[in-house]
């Protein structure tokens, strides 16, 4: 049978991946916003099963809007990645450092 | 007070903004203007308008509607005519700098309006939906306005940067919100207070966790230490006017959602999340001054200077009381005044080919323009701390909240580092009244109405820095409700 736990499990499981993801990951930048909606998926999964075990479903609504704002945040993402990418002609993420100090 | 019922009249700000910011994207498009005269005219009554009306509520009792997810108060009226006041500044000081880039589009009006909407709807959210959208709205149009200026290389990354660690940001915010919600079964601030002691009993655990997650998230959009890593890359990397866009409006948004969610949704957990504001505050007024003396670039210690700031900032919320709240109120109204000043005087320097940016640009102001190095004196002598101006009362206030909640050691810290970080403001100061020109800064003859600002401005800050009294009782008494 499964419980909540085990739920939380995998979105805690799935929210470590796109952190590792994301700090881990000296590649590429589209690995990186993969990364992102990956941890915005593991909070999708938090709020369903929240919302199915405690019967409410405001949970379920807040997911609704959480993939349209993750679907404009990509588009933006993408958007900024294709000007980046042609200034630089690269989108690897240990060349984006030409701001330090 | 019926929570359920759908209450307009507390939205008419954010509906005239979004009414306005479509009929300016219209008028941006099928109207022949030149230089925008007409799409910058069209957005700063736009923003008058919100700004007059958000004043009227300054004093209303709070009014909750949409199903408990908005609020409109005292707080978030005041939030608001200052960030549209805040706005129409920057739109002020950043056009000759824009049209000398050649990046004077309406694009960066619009996505101005947009976020300043987000910025509306987060000061006013009391539900954490409405938290979430409001800071996202804030954030996209951010992200977008600082790689407006696409041909550059700089801004680019700065806005990929910028990206990346804002959506990583509301994913921490998000997934502590996602546990709030599991323990509590509400999304809603009010009720999540009333919840909260009992959701401890039951999930000590998941409730401490999404507290901390909480905070993370809220750190990462002050660029509190050590989440401060993508201020001063943005800082620097963005055109001077999207800097000083996302260095004054979205500070006192953030101040709104902050509120919300530690002092109305978690006050009863003050004990709990006091002890990790106290570690970001501290470490932020250490490393934010400390690193400022290094750097060569205006925008960057400027940017090192802001995170200093925030632990100032902070040092009132982690005190927990009315007095604490309004002293941090007030200090992030006093630096959003400093950094327009501030982030505006570097727009004046510069012209086209020239960014003015750099410490050694300032070498030598007062023999070309005495008038100028003495307002940069003024912001300078604030931002440091120096009586009389507004930067002294501010950090006296959040010093004597922090003293009164027993936290001496962090006071006595913050004094040591506003000592420290004084060094870097003089040295500017130095450099402009002592050292010989380097470059010659012509400022130039253009921008007759956005110089008139700026002297204001600073004069402002000297003005409320000899008379602080009114603007502080505002704050206490919106604090208050």
């Amino acid at each position: 049978m499964l419980t909540l736990s085990h739920f939380l499990i995998l979105g805690a499981i799935l929210f470590c991946i796109s952190i590792a993801g994301i700090f881990l990951n000296r590649k590429n930048i589209i690995i990186l916003l993969m990364a992102i909606e990956l941890m915005l998926l593991a909070v999708n999964m938090n709020f369903i099963a929240f919302s199915h075990f405690l019967g409410d479903v405001q949970g379920q609504i807040f997911v609704f809007f959480i993939l349209t704002v993750a679907a404009a945040e990509a588009s933006i993402g993408l958007a900024i990645l294709v000007v980046l990418f042609r200034n630089k002609r690269t989108i690897n993420v240990a060349d984006i450092d030409s701001l330090k100090g | 007070m019926d929570a359920l019922s759908v209450d307009f009249s507390i939205l008419i700000p954010e509906i005239v903004l979004l009414t306005m910011a479509c009929v300016v994207l219209f008028v941006d498009l099928y109207v022949p203007q030149r230089n925008k005269a007409m799409t910058q005219g069209l957005t700063l009554v736009t923003l008058a308008l919100c700004a007059l009306f958000a004043a009227q509520g300054i004093g209303d009792t709070p009014r909750i509607s949409f199903n408990g997810s908005f609020i409109s108060d005292g707080l978030s009226n005041l939030l608001k005519t200052l960030i549209f006041l805040t706005a129409m500044v920057v739109f002020v000081y950043s056009r000759r700098y824009l049209a000398d880039r050649e990046v004077l589009k309406g694009e960066f009006y619009l996505l101005g309006l947009f976020s300043l909407l987000g910025m509306s709807i987060l000061v006013s959210a009391y539900s954490m939906v409405t938290v979430y959208l409001g800071l996202e709205l804030l954030s996209l149009a951010l992200y977008a306005m600082v790689a407006l200026h696409r041909d550059e290389l700089a801004p680019t990354e700065a806005a990929m940067k910028y990206f990346i660690l804002g959506a990583l940001a509301s994913g921490m915010l998000l997934y502590g919100m996602s546990l709030l919600y599991g323990v509590t079964g509400t999304l809603q601030i009010d009720i999540l207070a009333q919840r909260a002691s009992t959701a401890m009993e039951q999930d000590a655990l998941l409730f401490l966790v999404g507290v901390v997650f909480l905070v993370v998230g809220v750190a990462f959009k002050f660029g509190a230490v050590p989440f401060h890593m993508w201020v001063p890359d943005v800082y620097h990397g963005a055109p001077t006017a999207m800097t000083l866009f996302i260095s004054t409006a979205p500070k006192l948004a953030a101040f709104g959602m902050l509120y919300r969610l530690f002092a109305e949704g978690l006050i009863t957990f003050h004990g709990e999340w006091q002890q990790y504001l106290i570690i970001l505050a501290a470490l932020s007024l250490v490393v934010g001054n400390v690193v400022a003396i290094a750097q060569r670039n205006l925008k960057r210690m400027f940017a090192y200077s802001a995170i200093a700031h925030v632990g100032y900032l902070f040092l009132g919320i982690v005190a927990g009381t009315e007095a604490g709240f309004a002293s941090s109120l007030f200090y992030v109204i006093a630096y959003v005044i400093m950094g327009l000043g501030g982030f505006g005087m570097i727009l004046l320097l510069s012209r086209k080919g020239f960014e003015g940016d750099r410490l050694e640009d300032l070498k030598g102001l007062n023999d070309t323009h005495p008038w100028y190095a003495l307002m940069m004196l003024i912001l300078m002598a604030s931002m440091a701390g120096v009586p009389p101006t507004l930067g002294f009362y501010a950090k006296l206030a959040v010093i004597q909240a922090v003293v009164d909640s027993g936290q001496v050691w962090l006071a006595v810290l913050a004094v040591i580092f506003s000592v420290i970080g004084a060094f870097y403001y003089l040295r500017a100061i130095w450099y402009m009244y002592f050292d010989e020109p380097q470059v010659k800064v012509g400022i130039t003859e253009a921008g007759g109405v956005a110089k008139a600002l700026l002297s204001a401005n600073s004069l402002l800050v000297l003005m409320l820095g000899i008379v602080p009294g009114g603007l502080l009782a505002l704050c206490f008494q919106v604090i208050a409700g």
